[in-house]
């Protein structure tokens, strides 16, 4: 081996030590657009914010944002509706069949204004952004492809696969095991 | 150099008293801990001074000479390791005897013990005062208030992940696991304020996740914990009935208690008499009106990472919302 190539090796090392960025301050300008969708007239689709493709859909694909998403829906109690994902009185929420659309712009929807037979709205409850974190954790409930995020681990037992599974969902279920 | 030494080592020493330190005992428990600590130290300072002594005598002494005067020294070496092994275990069985009984009094029981329930998260204490008479139960944050000369035993939980409950002036340190129910008894002797800091990284605002722990005289505590159990002071005025109206209707509702109002959630410490207490936010600032309203404007700037969001306001809005605070005693 060359000093060279250590050289090289080494420069190639060190660009593993960026560590993924963590948003905890968002500027209230941004915080502001983070509620300003483009909907549909019937409630369902449309186009998100464009700070958030601009950034690179942080809500997907950071792990930061997945847990806080994660730790919302345990704090605001979603659990008592929709179980771990899996459904209760509230439809399950990782079988692939939405009522509302599957895109990220629905379940934001879904969650801010509520859906008329029995989701309530979080509009007053919580901010824009933590919709927003919510609506990245339910989309990677069930996701089908695996992505390079996952929010932290369960210390107590849960009815779904883990979600640090890649993907959380190998396939969707069949009619039999409660899909579409 | 020679004259910054002392000045160094009394800065450093200085830190040995105080509202959080060990050296500073407020109570039996902390006595025996206290105790023990010198126990250590003065043995092992011993210990360590009788090895560099034997140590330097072997570099020192000049090797024997002759067969005779060689075997000689061999049987005198053989005493020396047993005795120095006998030493050994005499020396470790005692210390472990002394921590065994130093220690005892951290689970001491008795009937009349004032039970707090503490329960940590990231960042912050949630105190429940458990009284066996339903209505005289109340929850509180960040500060506790315990009567001198009573045993209070402190039942640990933790909502997310591992912290650590410690007390130095009053007690060792106990650990606070999730789904394992932990506990620890301690006396205060002397009326003050007693500062805890979380003992068990918990993440990125571990350092700044602090408890305070008032000890008073009984009747001081009484009058305490009957304010504590009334709910919220009424809003005196339009602009405190805003903020009160605000507080119910935005975000901070939805996290937040303020008994005899709407707001009811239980994901931030409850605010009931958030005024009454000496600091905010686990220790970050001294509750005053502005301290408020500048944790409120935005307290991912004051402790980034905190679990409370920064919800928007307008200004007017926020002179509302830090007056009715400050009238939450
Ligand atoms: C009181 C029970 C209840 C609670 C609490 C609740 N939900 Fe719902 N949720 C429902 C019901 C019922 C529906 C179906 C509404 C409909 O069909 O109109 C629903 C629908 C939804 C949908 C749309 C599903 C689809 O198929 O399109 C999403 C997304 C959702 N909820 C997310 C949440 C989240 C996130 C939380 C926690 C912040 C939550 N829900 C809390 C009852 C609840
Ligand atoms: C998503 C939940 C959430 C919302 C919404 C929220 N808070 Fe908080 N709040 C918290 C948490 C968590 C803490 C503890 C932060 C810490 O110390 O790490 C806190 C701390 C506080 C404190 C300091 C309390 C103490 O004793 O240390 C005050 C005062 C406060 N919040 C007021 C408000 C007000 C006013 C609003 C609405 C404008 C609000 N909060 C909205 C979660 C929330
Ligand atoms: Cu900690």
């Amino acid at each position: 081996m060359k000093p060279w190539h250590a050289a090289f090796l080494t420069l190639l090392l060190l660009a593993g030590c960026k560590r993924e960025q963590r948003q905890y301050r968002l500027d209230p300008a941004i915080a502001e657009s983070l509620d300003r969708v483009e909907v549909l007239p019937v409630g369902i689709n449309g186009r998100p914010p464009r700070v958030i493709t601009i950034t690179g859909d942080p809500y997907r694909t950071n792990a930061y944002q997945l847990s806080q998403g994660k730790r919302l829906y345990a704090g605001f109690n979603c659990q008592g509706c929709h179980a771990d994902g899996g459904g209760g009185t509230g439809p399950a929420l990782m079988n692939g069949w939405w009522r509302y659309g599957p895109d990220a712009v629905s379940i934001f929807l879904s969650i801010r204004d509520g859906r008329p037979n029995g989701m309530p709205a979080f509009r007053d409850r919580m901010t824009p952004e933590q919709i927003w974190q919510l609506t990245g954790y339910i989309q990677s409930l069930g996701a089908t492809r695996a992505s390079g995020a996952a929010p932290s681990r369960n210390d107590a037992m849960q009815t779904r696969p883990a979600e640090n599974r890649a993907p959380a969902m190998s396939r969707l279920p069949s009619p039999y095991e409660g899909g579409p | 150099m020679r004259r910054l030494l002392p000045l160094l080592s009394a800065g450093l020493l200085a830190g040995c008293t105080g509202w959080q330190s060990a050296l500073a005992p407020r109570g039996p428990v902390a006595d025996d801990l206290h105790g023990l600590f010198w126990l250590f130290t003065i043995t092992c300072a011993l210990v360590w001074l009788a090895v560099m002594l034997v140590l330097l005598a072997a570099l020192l002494r000049r090797p024997p000479d002759g067969k005779a005067r060689q075997e000689r020294a061999m049987q005198h070496s053989a005493r020396a390791i047993g005795g120095a092994v006998a030493a050994t275990v005499v020396i470790v069985a005692g210390l472990t005897v002394a921590s065994f009984l130093a220690t005892r009094s951290i689970s001491a029981h008795a009937e009349d013990a004032l039970v707090i329930r503490l329960r940590g998260y990231q960042w912050w204490w949630e105190a429940t005062y458990a009284d066996p008479r339903p209505d005289q139960n109340f929850i509180t944050a960040n500060e506790i208030h315990v009567p001198t000369g009573r045993l209070v035993r402190i039942e640990l939980a933790a909502a997310d992940v591992i912290h650590s409950f410690w007390v130095p002036n009053l007690s060792g340190k106990q650990d606070m696991i999730p789904g394992r129910a932990n506990s620890l008894a301690f006396t205060a002797r002397k009326p003050g304020t007693y500062r805890a800091q979380c003992a068990e990284f918990c993440g990125l605002q571990h350092a700044h996740m602090a408890l305070h722990v008032v000890a008073e005289p009984p009747e001081a505590f009484e009058r305490w914990r009957t304010a504590q159990v009334a709910e919220a002071a009424r809003p005196h005025g339009p602009e405190e009935d805003e903020g009160r109206r605000i507080l119910e209707s935005k975000a901070c509702g939805a996290c937040h208690t303020v008994r005899g109002t709407q707001a009811a959630g239980n994901l931030g410490p409850d605010l009931t008499h958030v005024g009454s207490r000496q600091f905010i936010a686990a220790g970050m600032l001294p509750t005053t009106r502005g301290s408020l309203a500048a944790w409120v404007a935005d307290p991912q700037s004051i402790k980034p990472g905190s679990n409370m969001p920064m919800v928007p306001l307008t200004a007017d809005e926020l002179q509302a919302v830090s007056a009715y605070l400050t009238r939450l005693r």
